[in-house]
Parts: structure tokens; C-alpha cells; sequence
């Protein structure tokens, strides 16, 4: 009973204190090196807890990522035939499902060393910025290319991750789809996978 | 008329099929998904069970061990990549691999070491698949093999290739020829790929646990990942899907 009270007591003081305002550089190479920074220098912070880990990256997450665009892109052509509150019922739960499994995936990596080695312009809306996540004892080298969407150069924003070459869009988008053509591409089977995951 | 001659048509014929096949064959197609969801499965209880708790213990022995394990599997399988380079008329890296291969082989103390990387030699690994896959061949339907895990049919078409005339390793040791007084047995060949698969699972043991955690269709993420990672190996450049988001922003 007194775990449970000083759980609901942090969330609520969570809840009343406001979170910092953050805001990254503009130009695609810079942005991502202080976001990953301030993401790393969080996770590693042994005086937050984990809920206040959490809320920090899903706030610099739901700033920095198109979650809207990525969330439509995972869903592919059927995303054409589905009316307005069906995708809202989808984007809202995506948002959620996202949210969730990034927190785990930037918490499994956050003890590495991170470094940003260049950018490519690819066209006036996107941006690839290349990193590597550096040699552990517990894993090789990895490269990591950021996918910008730079339509609004004052306010860039990540579209995908591309891990060794393999892109996380579109691991997410054929693990959709798969669910999607095994069901008569029924949307609401994959909105009930998706809130069973976010319920787990 | 010899096995062999018998080996070579059957080839043949399987190689034709998948040519006429070609046409119509998309990776993402499936060849039976239900079975092949059913290996996955035990694919996955096997990885529990045997693989993950060695490849545990694998990453908690001194570097210099793992190092040298992953460089010895590493040299071993330039054997192969060597005539696939000459195939896909890849000369330069053909010699490189040919270089790397002579040099970890003698100054690295038979492959544990890695002097040919400070020399500068590139040692890009390459199979038949990849070869195919290079001359235009799609990967046809997709399947899951047991133990060995997600395939396509040119890969596997290709992997059996390799194995039987291709790979000079695999020739002196599961096919036990004698190659200039070198000889092998089966276990050699097995004990190669175990430790290769071992080295493997303990270098990703983070991307496997996140991948499980974080999928709602782990089957479905497995085969994504795995087409992804054959068509950047066969192109030599990163998978990307630029129409399907430039779509999105129309």
C-alpha cells in the first residue's frame, strides 16, 4: 500500500511539474547529435527515476519525431481506404505504441557511445544524417542513419531509423502489413494488436 | 551416368524454374507461411533452449577469445566469398578477399587474428544468392528452414550450390575431399558453423532481446529484416524506400 501511494504521488507530482522546453539546432547534423546527447545524458542520469526517464523521452519524441506521417506510412495503401475517425483511432494508439517501444529500444542502447559522422542531402525535404553507435563489450559497431524530413527547414523532424542499413519504417510497415493481409486487411484487428501492446 | 551429372541437371533444372519464375516471383510472396511459421516457432524454441544460454556464456569469455573466434569463422568464409567476387566479376575484391584470406591465414595464425584489416584488404562476404541476386534474379517465394532460419528459394537454391561446388571448405570437410593433402570431416564443418552462429547471436544478443520485446509480428519483423538485409548486401548499398514516403508527402 505505501509502494502504491508513493508511486501515484510521483505521477501526479510528475504530472504538476512542468518539463523543461526543449529545442534542438535546426540544421539536420547538429540536431541530432544534441538530441542524442540530451537523450543518452537523461537515460544515464541515476537521480531521475524511471518514470521521469520516460516522460523525457516521450516529450523529446513527440517534438522531434513525425510520429503522424511515420504512423500513416506504416500503414500503407490501405491507409487510402479508411475514413477519418478510423485513422484517428489508429494514429492515436500508434502514438502510443511508438512511444512505448522507443522508450525500451533507447533504453536497451543508451549505455553506448554515440557519434555523428555526416549528412547527405537527398532532396529539399530530405536530409540523411549518418552516426554509429561505437564498439562495446557487448556489441560491434553499429551505423545508424537518420532519415530528416527538412519541408520545414526551422523545424526538422525524424522520419525513420536506419539500423545497419535495415530501416525501422519498414520492418514496422511489413509487420503491419503482414497482420493486415492475414486478417482481409482488417484495420481493426491491427488496432486490437496494437492496444494489447500497449496494455502488456 | 555419374550422381554427380544427375546433381548438375537437377541444379540446372531448379536454376531454369527459378529463371521462368522470375517474372512473377516477389520476396515477399510467401512458399507456404504456415509451415513456415511453425519452424519459426521452433526456430525460436531452439534459440532459447541452446543457442541464446551458449552464446551467454560465449560473450562472457575474455575479448581476445571472442575476437579470434570471429576472425577465424570470418577467414573461413572469404573461401566462399572469393569465387562468388570472380562471378559477379568483381576483380578487385576478389583479390582483396584472396589477400586478406592468404594473409590472416599465415601472419594471423590460421584466421584468429586480423592483420589483413590493418592492410587495408576488404573482405565483403558473398554467396551464390548474392551472385544471383546481382545478375537480376529475384529471391522467389520465402521461406523459413529449420535451424538455419529465413530463405529464400535463389537463396537456398544458391546456399546448396555453394555448399556442393563453391565453398572449398565445405568441400574438404562435409564432402570430405581431399584438397592439395588438406582433409576434413563433417564434425569440422558442423563445429565452423556452430561457432559462426554462436558468434553471431552473442555479437546481436541487445538486437535480439529488442526486436522480441518491441514486435507485435515477430515473424513478420524477422522476414522484413531479412529481405532488407539480402537486397543491401546484393546491391552493396542501403534498402531504402524513398517512394513509398515521397507518397506520403504528395
Amino acid at each position: 500500500m505505501k509502494k502504491k501511494l508513493i508511486f501515484l504521488l510521483s505521477v501526479f507530482i510528475l504530472y504538476l511539474a512542468p518539463l523543461k522546453a526543449v529545442t534542438y539546432n535546426s540544421e539536420p547534423k547538429i540536431f541530432i547529435q544534441e538530441l542524442v546527447d540530451d537523450a543518452i545524458k537523461t537515460l544515464s542520469d541515476k537521480s531521475l527515476t524511471e518514470i521521469e526517464k520516460n516522460e523525457f523521452i516521450e516529450k523529446i519524441a513527440t517534438e522531434n519525431v513525425d510520429i503522424k506521417a511515420l504512423g500513416l506510412y506504416t500503414l500503407g495503401q490501405i491507409r487510402k481506404d479508411l475514413d477519418e475517425k478510423t485513422i484517428d483511432t489508429y494514429q492515436n494508439l500508434f502514438q502510443k505504441y511508438f512511444l512505448k517501444s522507443l522508450t525500451s529500444r533507447l533504453t536497451d542502447y543508451s549505455s553506448q557511445k554515440f557519434e555523428v559522422l555526416e549528412s547527405e542531402q537527398k532532396s529539399s525535404n530530405y536530409t540523411i544524417v549518418k552516426s554509429k553507435i561505437a564498439e562495446s563489450v557487448k556489441s560491434p559497431e553499429i551505423k545508424v542513419d537518420w532519415r530528416i524530413y527538412t519541408k520545414n527547414p526551422q523545424k526538422p523532424l525524424i522520419r525513420d531509423l536506419i539500423v545497419e542499413g535495415l530501416s525501422l519504417a519498414r520492418t514496422q510497415k511489413e509487420e503491419f502489413a503482414s497482420i493486415l493481409n492475414s486478417n482481409d486487411n482488417d484495420v481493426n484487428v491491427l488496432i486490437e494488436k496494437l492496444s494489447e501492446f500497449i496494455s502488456n | 551416368m555419374g550422381i554427380k551429372k544427375i546433381q548438375i541437371i537437377i541444379y540446372a533444372i531448379i536454376l531454369n524454374t527459378l529463371l521462368i519464375l522470375n517474372a512473377n516471383a516477389q520476396s515477399e510472396n510467401e512458399c507456404f507461411e504456415k509451415v513456415s511459421r511453425g519452424i519459426f516457432k521452433f526456430n525460436q524454441g531452439f534459440d532459447n533452449v541452446i543457442l541464446e544460454p551458449v552464446a551467454k556464456v560465449y560473450n562472457k569469455l575474455p575479448e581476445p577469445i571472442r575476437n579470434g573466434t570471429g576472425n577465424f569463422t570470418s577467414n573461413i568464409a572469404t573461401l566462399l566469398s572469393i569465387p562468388n567476387h570472380l562471378l559477379q566479376g568483381e576483380i578487385r575484391l576478389a583479390g582483396h578477399a584472396t589477400g586478406s584470406f592468404l594473409v590472416n591465414s599465415t601472419v594471423g595464425i590460421l584466421g584468429l587474428g586480423n592483420p589483413a584489416a590493418a592492410l587495408g584488404l576488404e573482405n565483403q562476404k558473398e554467396d551464390l544468392g548474392q551472385t544471383l541476386g546481382s545478375y537480376g534474379l529475384e529471391g522467389g517465394c520465402y521461406f523459413v528452414l529449420p535451424i538455419l532460419g529465413p530463405t529464400t528459394l535463389r537463396d537456398s537454391f544458391g546456399m546448396v550450390v555453394d555448399n556442393n561446388y563453391l565453398d572449398a571448405f565445405a568441400r574438404i570437410t562435409w564432402h570430405e575431399k581431399e584438397i592439395k593433402n588438406l582433409s576434413g570431416s563433417k564434425i569440422d564443418y558442423v563445429g565452423v558453423k556452430a561457432a559462426t552462429a554462436v558468434d553471431f547471436r552473442g555479437d546481436n544478443m541487445t538486437n535480439f532481446e529488442s526486436l522480441e520485446k518491441n514486435s507485435i509480428d515477430l515473424y513478420a519483423a524477422t522476414k522484413s529484416l531479412y529481405l532488407q538485409d539480402r537486397s543491401k548486401k546484393i546491391k552493396n548499398k542501403s534498402s531504402s524506400d524513398d517512394d513509398a514516403w515521397s507518397d506520403l508527402d504528395k
